[in-house]
């Protein structure tokens, strides 16, 4: 079998979050809308209409070029991309061809403990389309078909990415940290099942040591991460084959079945559109000075990867901690708010990271909306770390307060859950619990470890739970080995 | 005071000093429009309900609130049929936008119906506005009311015949070309196409995003500057709008041209002009000249090669234009199982010829691998047509010309698409560059009006009225009524 190098560039689009369309005063959010009910004049492509420019779209786009080490020319324009479909009203997209808002990025991540850096060809702006429901599966063979226009002219984001990519693996963790960071500026939602980030993926196949590209096969209809990664999988199995047995490979575009777990063939390079770009005579270029762009670059929050480095050395976590709690921003921002109302940075990460996390998941409900709040949970923290209380009667209070919130430090008063870490009574206790079970005691002086569980709980139990465990823990060792 | 054949001047003094009233203009345009137009057939449709409504609010401003009235307040007029109007049907002279409402009036439109205007209809023109005799209507062919069996000029033929019919004293039309202006010379009116950006071109159905400007037509140089001061400005709507101030092109209207250099391109009066309008033109030279100006003969050398650039930058933004004629959400549609069916059929039947031709045109110039030698090179040319005229304008305050190389010619009698075109030789460099320029009346041959086109640098537009009006001062030639206009009304 030969060996074969696989080649993969990425396109992504990515909805932006404004609040209106891309070149209208509708709302972009379309989703909770009406068939139809966002639209007007414009984005109807009604005769006699224009566009205008949303600014904030250029600033979302800006900023997201910036945050992929991307060059800003400061001279851009928009075209208009011509093709016929029902979801496509004016009969042309307007998007960007030879001038795009920015060019020259990068993006660099670890697969499989290895760093990977991949291109970033440009990032440019363009509409979306409307969507269609097809009486039938697809609109050729539909006796009937439905457009909504809510999404047509929501702005929309490509990001073209160098062909670097070697691996599906790397192709998706590329997605996952691309996506991170749309979420992280606040540009895009990061959904990929409601297609508010939506991935193609180009792969060719070539012998290894070859400089020359293969033949390159695009492959859509991937909604998933995990889509993606079978989907390219899928193709490098096919592609081989062919070549192996010495068949010869066109160029086409492909679509992925995740029913059937593989690509089927929707339009060959023949059958390509010629989209007769031509620049929008409606719109005026635009000059993006370098003032423009530093105002810009300066509402750039921290970059998730440079948010992980720092809480490595700042607040002295393992980079397994560090990159699970600056996975989202909200996670980050909580995590460092917990530290700065006084939570240990060792404490915080640990119950963020398990209990609250679980606790969120359970509930759909993250920690800053939750009856808790981040205020809640430092409290709770802070009489764990001060000794008040103890791990379990914290987890307790926590399961019963996540959802509906209270004042923890009241609630220690009035039930008295307060930590009993008084080393001459808890003695007594430990004495008392050897008296008690002295089989379990003899078993832990002849090496069995598991036996001071029984001692433990019993402890535990004779101060209604609010023993300081660790101590117990200490003493009953010390009582044990005779000392 | 009858309505007919009077200027917005003279209708707005009337209205003032209770010798007519708004409802009483109306009935008379209504009558005098009725009349002539089985004749003309200069309308598209009637809109008598609007027209009422308006004529109503305006006559009560007039009463309540004299001070704040506009002198457009209650006068009436008509819109070409590219310009949307809410809830009154937009055709642009084609079958596939037959029944077509728009759910929205366009900015210009408004600008006058916030004024006080009566819009009493609106009127035909060339398909798209794509054609200079208004022959390429799909509604009927318009008669020039000079003489009825030649062409008004196009493709505003409908509002140029309707103000020189004498039926209302202004209305809007579009160019593109020269769209505005070579129908003003073919129907002895004035008519100014104002410089790119200055009106907005929200509500005007797009023939070529890059050359449309709406412009007025009336029967005085002061009448336009009217309408032109109450439609020019920024619009938040249209990105191609420019910001900046406009110059109140009444304020320096009288100033004369004494002292003026005025540039007379030689490339303008080329061998295609008929002698009748060479002698015509070259009159109205003498008398700018004898008001003070010097002339200057300049030279656009491109101007041979404008023509043909136009026809490819013209047509490649209309291919795109009319994509969204389509047949799924409005106008016309032809039914048929396939939607590749549909979009051909819908389209074969919704456009004309010279639609179709131009959409062709245009779609073969931007295809790949013809873009370069068509498109690309076109516009590499129009820079070099606008850096002509920046050169000249060094040495020149304004620019004389003819404003159409012939008179109004007979109802087809050009068939071939190639002659057609040559009627805008001298107005489409305008449009290239993005300049004003107006057609004010400067004689006659045979009977027939003669233009005679003035240009300016681009946001000089308030000098195009200067020029226009001095000269148009020290002349008669508006005062000329065509037949339907001094008919008794």
């Amino acid at each position: 079998m030969s060996d074969y190098e696989v080649v993969i560039g990425l396109e992504v689009h990515a909805q932006l979050l404004t609040r209106s369309k891309m070149f209208c005063g509708c709302p972009a959010d379309y989703l909770d809308a009406e068939p139809n009910a966002n639209t007007c004049p414009v984005c109807l492509g009604l005769p006699g209409v224009l566009p205008t420019i949303n600014e904030q779209a250029i600033d979302f786009t800006v900023r997201t070029a910036l945050a992929l080490q991307c060059d800003i020319p400061g001279f851009t324009k928009f075209d208009r991309k011509n093709y016929f479909y029902p979801d496509l009203p004016k009969g042309y997209q307007i998007s960007q061809y030879d001038l795009p808002l920015s060019v020259n990025g990068h993006l660099e991540f670890p697969v499989n403990g290895e760093s990977v850096r991949c291109g970033v060809t440009r990032v440019h702006l363009e509409e979306d389309t409307g969507t269609m429901h097809h009486a039938g599966d697809v609109l050729q063979s539909a006796t009937s078909s439905l457009v909504d226009l809510n999404r047509c002219g929501v702005p929309l984001m490509e990001i073209v990415g160098e062909p670097d990519l070697r691996t599906p693996e790397a192709a998706r963790e590329y997605l996952v940290r691309l996506r991170q960071i749309l979420t992280y500026i606040g540009v895009n939602d990061g959904n990929l099942e409601q297609g508010s980030f939506r991935c193609d993926a180009n792969i060719s196949l070539r012998p290894r040591g070859d400089t020359e590209l293969g033949v390159k096969v695009e492959v859509k209809n991937m909604n998933s991460f995990r889509a993606v990664q079978r989907a390219l999988e899928s193709e490098i199995e096919r592609q081989t084959a062919v070549l192996e047995a010495g068949g010869t490979l066109v160029q086409e575009t492909r679509g992925w079945v995740e029913a059937h777990g593989r690509t089927i063939s929707q339009r060959s390079k023949e059958q390509a559109h010629d989209y007769r770009y031509f620049p929008e005579p409606d719109l005026p270029p635009l000059r993006l000075d370098s003032a423009f762009v530093e105002r810009v670059r300066a509402t750039l929050p921290e970059l998730p990867e440079a948010r992980a480095a720092r809480f490595q050395s700042q607040y002295g976590l393992t980079a397994y901690d560090a990159a699970v709690l600056t996975d989202t921003r909200e996670s980050a921002d909580t995590y460092e708010a917990l530290v700065t109302a006084g939570v240990p940075a060792k404490l915080a990460a640990n119950w963020q990271s398990g209990d609250v996390a679980a606790l969120a998941n359970e509930h759909r409900l993250p920690l800053p909306q939750s009856g808790l709040g981040i205020a809640g949970l430092a409290s709770l923290l802070r009489l764990v770390d001060g000794g008040a209380i103890n791990g379990p009667t914290a987890k307790e209070l926590l399961v019963e307060l996540y959802v509906s919130g209270g004042d923890p430090e009241a609630l220690v008063r009035e039930r008295g859950l307060a930590q009993v870490s008084d080393a001459s009574a808890l003695t007594a206790l430990v004495d008392a619990a050897i008296a008690a079970n002295p089989a379990a005691a003899a078993d832990f002086r002849a090496g069995k470890q598991q036996a001071l569980g029984q001692l433990m709980r019993a402890v535990k139990d004779a101060t209604g739970g609010k023993a300081d465990m660790p101590l117990v823990n200490r003493l009953l060792r010390d009582r044990l080995s005779g000392q | 005071m009858s309505s007919t054949a009077s200027t917005i001047t003279e209708l707005a003094a009337a209205l003032r000093n209770g010798s007519t009233t708004p409802r009483a203009l109306l009935d008379e345009t209504l009558a005098h429009l009725e009349r002539t137009d089985k004749h003309l057939n200069a309308y598209l449709s009637v809109t008598r309900d609007l027209a009422f409504q308006q004529a109503d609010a305006a006559a009560k401003l007039l009463a309540d609130h004299p001070e704040r009235a506009s002198p457009l307040c209650g006068i009436p007029m008509a819109l070409k049929d590219v310009l949307c109007v809410d809830g009154v049907e937009t055709t642009a002279a084609s079958r596939i936008l037959k029944g077509f409402k728009p759910p929205y009036t366009g900015t210009a439109v408004q600008r006058l119906f916030d004024a006080g205007a009566v819009c009493v209809g609106k009127t035909n023109c060339d398909e798209f506005a794509m054609g200079s005799s208004t022959e390429n209507s799909a509604f009927g062919s318009v008669g020039n009311p000079w003489d009825v069996g030649r062409v008004p000029g196009g493709s505003s033929g409908g509002s140029a015949a309707t103000v020189a019919a004498g039926t209302v004293p202004y209305s809007l039309g579009s160019d593109t070309g020269g769209s505005i202006r070579q129908p003003a010379a073919l129907t002895g009116i004035v008519g100014f196409k104002p410089t790119y950006g200055r009106v907005s071109r929200y509500g005007l159905i797009a023939f070529a995003s890059s050359l449309d400007q709406i412009g007025p037509f009336t029967r005085s140089v002061e009448d336009c500057a009217t309408v032109y001061a109450a439609i020019a400005g920024h619009d938040p709507r249209d990105s191609t709008c420019d910001p900046r101030a406009v110059d109140d092109p009444l304020s320096t209207l009288r100033r004369g041209v004494d002292g003026m250099r005025l540039g007379v391109p030689r490339e303008y009066l080329g061998e295609g002009t008929e002698p009748g309008v060479r002698a015509a033109v070259e009159a109205a030279l003498k008398v700018l000249e004898a008001q003070g100006a010097t002339l200057h003969e300049v030279s656009l050398p491109s101007t041979d090669v404008a023509l043909s650039v136009y026809y490819v930058i013209a047509p490649a933004e209309c291919s795109s234009n009319l994509a969204r004629y389509d047949g799924v959400r409005f106008g016309n549609r032809v039914e048929r199982p396939s939607l590749t069916d549909m979009y051909q059929q819908t389209r074969d039947a919704g456009f004309g010829s010279e639609v179709k031709r131009r959409v062709m045109l245009g779609t073969y110039a931007l295809s790949s691998g013809y873009y370069d030698a068509y498109y690309r090179q076109a516009q590499k040319v129009r820079t070099l047509v606008g850096q002509e005229f920046d050169t000249v304008f060094q040495e020149v305050d304004a620019i004389v010309s003819p404003t159409s190389p012939s008179v109004a010619f007979p109802m087809g009698s050009r068939s071939d698409p190639l002659s057609m075109y040559m009627c805008d030789v001298v107005t489409l460099p305008a449009n290239l560059a993005g300049i004003p320029g107006m057609s004010v009346p400067c004689g006659f041959v045979d009977g027939l009006p003669v233009g005679l086109q003035v240009l300016a640098p681009r946001f000089a537009d308030a000098r195009v009225f200067q020029v226009a009006h001095a000269y148009e001062q020290a002349t008669a030639w508006h005062l000329s009524q065509s037949p339907f206009a001094t008919e008794a009304a």
